[in-house]
């Protein structure tokens, strides 16, 4: 392991978002404060307790996994595409590196934003609404596998895409709705059984479910399905990742 | 392996996804401190047989070993050894010189070393603007950048893509310094190049490729010799109308309204007695009765035997 190597990449992508620290930082912590604001203030009042909780107590989790999902994404996706774009990856394709190191430096450094991100808005939330988190050790598991895993989907996106359309087709198209649809702001228990099968078919559903578990000890479906879930996705984002470095698709001619 | 070959290029052939078989069959040797240039016109696989080598291009077939490492399977062994300067020029835009090339350093493998960094910035006047973000430096500059980010881990072989490409002279032969400067230190350089002054001027030996097949690998000075053409320009006392039927037509031609005549020859052909057929040229025209006021003559340069080289069909 040529860990000077990653240490480098690692240390880059970090201190690229401290450059732009305002986007990378300010920007989510305020929408998240939206969020709040217009559903747990506003709307939030106007609901009764979700299962057991207050709606705005509700929601923080999955408004943490919405932004966890689409800043994991962005930030990982634009890190690899950046330099593809701009040309500067013919130094990290020249130098003695693995893949595997490539992926840990990238990835890494974009999973780490996420989760101290993650960990902000939890803190942002907790100005707006009390709550409590009954297992945080499991909050964190799944803080961090889930910007792990969105943060490899973002590596894949970002090696895919080749232009800047495309880069945010992915998180506008798929990532956004299913995040809104995966029981954000509600329980799946309020939709109709009909809706209620097909929501189990997003995945998301069971990140959400999860997380809410491990602040209030109660999700849609079981934190092993969850576990479960998110493992899968885990182990699919590195097939695909390592696929892509055996075949050399979009970097290697 | 040959010690004295530090690249060792065997049966490479490239053919890209589109079809475009971009290296045919290539066996190069690069011999360790020298100066290789590669010659080629646009499109000729130049920037092709320097990406297989450095490892960002997939090779169709052949192998390439760096030092005795296959640059496959002992990547990390090979490509240690290597700093590639790319011909566009890419760049972080908004890093400074000073973390793009310890960034570079790093990405190697190779612990801090602020002294060295400041060794390589100062030997390609970047010291200065070691706190400049790169977005705000000019395109010669950034090339500069992108030779310091090549040399920050110190590579025993250095490849060079057209480097000099939109340079203005001044800047060219700072870089041609540096060039000798690491030559010196034992560097290997393999350059590709258009402009043939700068092969002329730099290279011990010369590639020529073309169509993706390497046509030619020679020392400069055999190849100049080789293949220069000589000419033997007379200026005639009394203008000629033109040409005696007594001399050779085929070598000869009128110039300068009749004033002067031009004699070729191929500088190949020394060794023997009378290699270049002067002397009995001028016994013909004593015999004609021409008589001239003064001679001289010249070689053909590198850029002549190259433009015929690559002329010539495939």
């Amino acid at each position: 392991m040529n860990l000077e190597s990653v240490k480098t990449l690692y240390v880059a992508e970090m201190s690229r978002s401290l450059r732009t620290v305002l986007q990378s930082i300010i920007s989510p912590v305020i929408s998240t404060s939206l969020y709040f604001v217009v559903f747990g203030a506003a709307i939030g009042t106007r609901i009764s307790e979700v299962a057991g909780v207050s709606y705005g107590a509700f929601i923080v989790p999955g408004l943490i996994m919405l932004m966890l999902l689409t800043q994991s994404v962005s930030n990982a996706s634009f890190g690899i595409f950046f330099p593809r774009f701009s040309g500067s990856i013919y130094e990290i394709l020249s130098a003695p590196v693995s893949y595997f190191e490539v992926v840990l430096g990238f990835v890494g450094a974009a999973a780490t934003k996420s989760v101290i991100l993650g960990l902000i808005v939890l803190g942002t939330a907790s100005l707006f609404v009390p709550f409590s988190i009954a297992h945080p050790l499991v909050m964190l598991l799944f803080l961090v596998l889930t910007a792990l895993t969105f943060s490899l989907l973002g590596f894949i996106i970002g090696i895919w895409a080749d232009g800047f359309e495309k880069l945010q087709l992915v998180p506008l198209l798929v990532i956004t709705p299913l995040t809104f649809l995966g029981g954000t702001f509600y329980s799946i228990d309020m939709l109709p059984p009909f809706w209620q099968a097909v929501t189990l078919a997003n995945p998301v559903v069971y990140l959400v479910s999860g997380f809410r578990w491990s602040f209030y000890g109660m999700g849609d479906v079981s934190i092993w399905a969850s576990l479960g879930v998110i493992g899968l996705f885990l182990a699919s984002s590195l097939a695909v990742v390592s696929w892509i470095f055996r075949s050399g698709y979009r970097l290697k001619p | 392996m040959n010690e004295h070959n530090v690249i060792r290029v065997e049966a490479l052939s490239k053919t890209y996804d589109s079809g475009f078989q971009a290296l045919k069959d290539i066996d190069l040797d690069i011999r360790h401190g020298e100066i290789f240039a590669l010659l080629g016109p646009n499109g000729a696989g130049k920037t092709t047989l320097i990406s297989v080598i450095c490892g960002l291009v997939n090779a169709s077939s052949g192998r390439v070993r760096v030092a005795g490492h296959d640059n496959v399977v002992d990547y990390r062994q090979a490509r240690r050894l290597i700093g590639l300067v790319p011909q566009e020029l890419t760049s972080e835009a908004f890093s400074t010189v000073w973390d793009t090339v310890s960034f570079s350093r790093g990405l190697f493998g190779k612990p801090k070393d602020p002294a060295h960094i400041e060794r390589v910035l100062t030997s390609l006047s970047l010291w200065d603007k070691r706190r400049n973000r790169l977005i705000t430096l000019s395109g010669g500059m950034k090339r500069r950048v992108l030779i310091a980010k090549a040399l920050a881990h110190e590579p025993e072989i250095l490849f060079l893509d057209e480097p000099t490409a939109g340079v203005d002279v001044e800047l060219r032969r700072d870089m041609w310094e540096v060039v000798r400067g690491l030559r010196e230190r034992g560097v290997t350089i393999i350059l590709t190049t258009h402009y043939i002054e700068e092969a002329e001027e730099m290279a011990d030996r010369i590639g020529v490729i073309r169509a993706g097949e390497l046509v030619l690998v020679e020392e400069k000075r055999e190849l100049m010799r080789k293949l220069g053409r000589k000419q033997l320009t007379l200026q005639l006392r009394e203008p000629l109308e033109r040409l005696p039927d007594s001399l050779d037509a085929s070598r000869l031609t009128l110039a300068d309204d009749g004033q002067a005549l031009i004699y070729t020859y191929d500088a190949r052909t020394n060794g023997d007695d009378d290699p270049s057929g002067i002397a009995e040229l001028l016994a013909e025209l004593d015999a004609a009765g021409i008589h001239f006021k003064d001679l001289h003559t010249r070689q053909s340069s590198l850029e002549e035997i190259f433009v015929n080289l690559v002329r010539e069909a495939p």
